[in-house]
């Protein structure tokens, strides 16, 4: 990685989420030098494993599609991708970044020809539809990945699988003597934008998530309604594979509760809300929605979106945070259980589905890796006033797109005030 | 008693949440509750209760006093915990229960045949008399309380139970004349009074 070159002028993004992808735009496009790295192989975060997004209903592709011209177009960005930051040490202008660069074992060379997925036979789940399905162990992260570059998973090395892909590869673009690297970048100031993970929903036990297979979280329905997803598109039951026509959204699920996530994660009504719409779009006036609230929060302009959702006849909303959830065993069912919040009745609710909408919380723990503030629920506040490292997006809040950008030019701006400053410094 | 009730009521007029605040046990807990109903759904005698605890927080609220202390409601809580280790904003609901219920009792508006006050009432009693509890005089006492007839009908349905305590020495069938309570029974009952009179003073219910 001899070509990385970093100075005190450089600022370093982390994490190339939709945030991190709009800083390192904004602040080359200012004029700075940017690093910006990336854990995964390809860049897009959680956006790119969104069927749709709130409030225009556009397909994330559209949107990373803008952003990735802009980037690869700007000659002052370098992007490195599946390096993980392990220590950030020093102070505003003068940083230095301990990085682990993990090794892909395919090189530069590779077309994406996709010949040595097909030579490979080991299968491993895929993280890009949270284990919802299998793929090759030599893949494409995604259809939209960036780079567009082939990744040999590590557990097929000393096998034959791996020799397999090797032989496969036309262009000489499989290295499997790749070793994991660790490298040091200098920065003047750092974005921080490593984004969110959802909240572990099996530990909210009364729901059965590790339990009940018909019970499942909000980014797996995303990914469940996407036509290039584990069922293309196929709004189906784990259980049985059959039709779920008739689906809960449980709200709040490890959210606004001092047992979980303390805080409100702010996009999961609006998620389940846009939610409701793929069911319709499926099933029509078939659907059968269900959302249980405590209360709906659909922040500021995106009242016009509830609104559309509650003229929906087969939209049906409940108040009321479910006690529990059990399992129908002979059908598969789901029954909810609780007591609405209006009259006080007592249901028992039958669904083919249930869908919980599950929490945002930071996706690491960086104050493990950076000397910066963080809030009761770990993501980061705006430091001391000498400080360099700058939270975006969903590091910094439970946030939506729109917000998220928002966010990253407001830490942009930020960081070039710290490289100014220091460029003026030096002279 | 009555006096305690109507000076409570004018001294809190309007306002039975802070009533309820000054009064009652993890009372400033009420105005926590953000009425999501896990509670309620989790209370597995829920469907015997008139009105689950979050309607019960809500009645406070709302002011509705003499329904609330009326109520048979908090006294069907058996202190499972089920609704506090689920609520999201982590209020003691079963200390709550007990405490209206005790309150309820102080004022003399609890009902006054409903069973657990009744039977709780035998509990403290027989436990303040001598510094421990007597279990055969307080079976005995609970099983007959509606009267002879039933209280054969009941000690006869519990026989088998009766029986398998006496075989494991967890009852004292000679403990009506044998019990023999705590050494300092005159201490005992000091200590109380002045645990009660502590209260009073604290929670203004002092003449
Ligand atoms: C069910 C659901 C539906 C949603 N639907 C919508 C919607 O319709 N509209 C909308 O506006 N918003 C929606 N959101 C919110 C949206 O997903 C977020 O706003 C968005 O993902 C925030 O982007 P980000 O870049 O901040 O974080 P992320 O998307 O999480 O990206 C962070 C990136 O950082 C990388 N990274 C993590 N750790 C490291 C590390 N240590 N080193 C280097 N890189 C690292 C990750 O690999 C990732 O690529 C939804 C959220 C949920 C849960
Ligand atoms: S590594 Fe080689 S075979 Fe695999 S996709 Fe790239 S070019 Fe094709
Ligand atoms: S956005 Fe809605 S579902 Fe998400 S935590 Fe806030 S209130 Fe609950
Ligand atoms: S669970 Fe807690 S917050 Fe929810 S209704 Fe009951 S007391 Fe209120
Ligand atoms: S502690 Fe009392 S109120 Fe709470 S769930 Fe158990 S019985 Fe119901």
């Amino acid at each position: 990685m001899a070509d990385v070159v970093a100075t005190h002028e450089t600022i370093v993004v982390v994490g190339g989420g939709i945030s991190g992808m709009t800083a390192a735009v904004e602040a080359a496009e200012t004029g700075k030098n940017v690093i910006l790295l990336e854990r995964a192989p390809s860049l897009g975060g959680r956006v790119s494993q969104l069927y749709k997004y709130f409030p225009k209903l556009c397909h994330p592709t559209c949107g990373m599609e803008i952003n990735l011209r802009r980037l690869r177009g700007n000659k002052r960005i370098k992007v490195l991708t599946q390096a993980e930051v392990r220590k950030i040490e020093g102070r505003a202008g003068d940083y230095k970044l301990s990085v682990t660069l993990h090794p892909r074992y395919v090189n530069e060379n590779c077309t994406a020809c996709g010949a040595c997925g097909e030579a490979v036979s080991a299968e491993i789940p895929n993280p890009f539809d949270y284990g919802m399905s299998h793929m090759k162990a030599a893949y494409l992260p995604s259809l939209m990945a960036y780079p567009q570059r082939y990744v040999i998973d590590p557990s097929i090395l000393g096998t034959a699988d791996a020799e397999k892909a090797k032989a496969a590869c036309k262009y000489s673009a499989v290295d499997l003597d790749m070793k994991p690297e660790t490298i040091t970048l200098s920065a003047g100031a750092v974005v921080w934008a490593t984004g969110w993970r959802p909240y572990d929903a099996a530990k909210i036990q009364p729901y059965g998530y590790d339990r009940f297979a018909n019970v499942i979280t909000s980014v797996e329905f995303e990914r469940l309604s996407d036509p290039r997803g584990p069922t293309a598109g196929r709004i189906v039951r784990p259980s049985d594979g059959k039709e779920a026509r008739n689906v809960a959204f449980i709200q709040c699920a490890g959210s606004r509760d001092r047992n979980h996530l303390k805080h409100c994660s702010r996009i999961c009504c609006m998620a389940s809300l846009k939610q409701t719409t793929y069911m319709r779009e499926r099933f029509g006036d078939e659907a059968q929605s269900t959302v249980y609230y405590i209360d709906i929060r659909a922040i500021d302009r995106f009242e016009d979106f509830y609104q559309k959702v509650q003229a929906d006849p087969t939209v049906r909303f409940l108040k009321s945070k479910v006690a529990n959830i059990t399992e129908d065993e002979a059908t598969g069912d789901v029954i909810l259980h609780g007591v609405d919040t209006e009259g006080y009745h007592r249901y028992d609710n039958r669904h083919d589905l249930c869908v919980l909408a599950v929490g945002m919380e930071p996706s690491v723990d960086v104050r493990s890796i950076a000397d910066v503030r963080v809030d009761a629920s770990g993501f980061i506040e705006l430091g001391p006033t000498d400080g360099g490292i700058f939270g975006a997006g969903c590091a910094a809040n439970a946030l939506d797109v729109n917000r998220s950008v928002q966010s990253a030019t407001a830490s942009v701006l930020r960081a070039v005030q710290v490289v100014n400053r220091v460029a003026k410094a030096e002279g | 008693m009555g006096d305690i009730n109507t000076a409570m009521a004018e001294q809190y007029r309007n306002n039975f949440l802070k009533e309820v605040e000054a009064n009652v046990e993890e009372g400033q807990w009420v105005k926590m509750c953000m009425q999501c109903g896990v509670c309620s759904g989790s209370c597995p005698l829920g469907p015997a209760w008139e009105h689950p605890p979050q309607e019960i927080f809500m009645m406070i609220r709302a002011g509705r006093r003499d329904e609330v202390l009326k109520s048979e409601s908090m006294w069907m809580c058996t202190s499972c915990y089920n609704c506090i280790v689920r609520c999201p904003r982590e209020l003691p609901i079963t200390h709550i229960m007990h405490g209206l219920a005790n309150y309820a009792h102080r004022l003399g508006l609890a009902p006054k045949m409903n069973p657990t006050r009744r039977f709780a009432k035998k509990f403290w009693n027989n436990l303040a008399k001598s510094g421990r509890v007597n279990e055969i005089e307080l079976s005995a006492g609970l099983y007959f309380m509606d009267g002879f007839k039933t209280g054969i009908a009941r000690a006869w349905a519990m026989k088998d139970i009766g029986i398998g305590m006496l075989k494991a020495k967890r009852l004292n069938p000679f403990g009506f004349v044998t019990h023999k309570g705590c050494k300092d029974k005159k201490g005992i009952h000091r200590m109380l009074k002045k645990a009660r009179e502590i209260e009073d003073r604290r929670k203004g219910f002092a003449a």
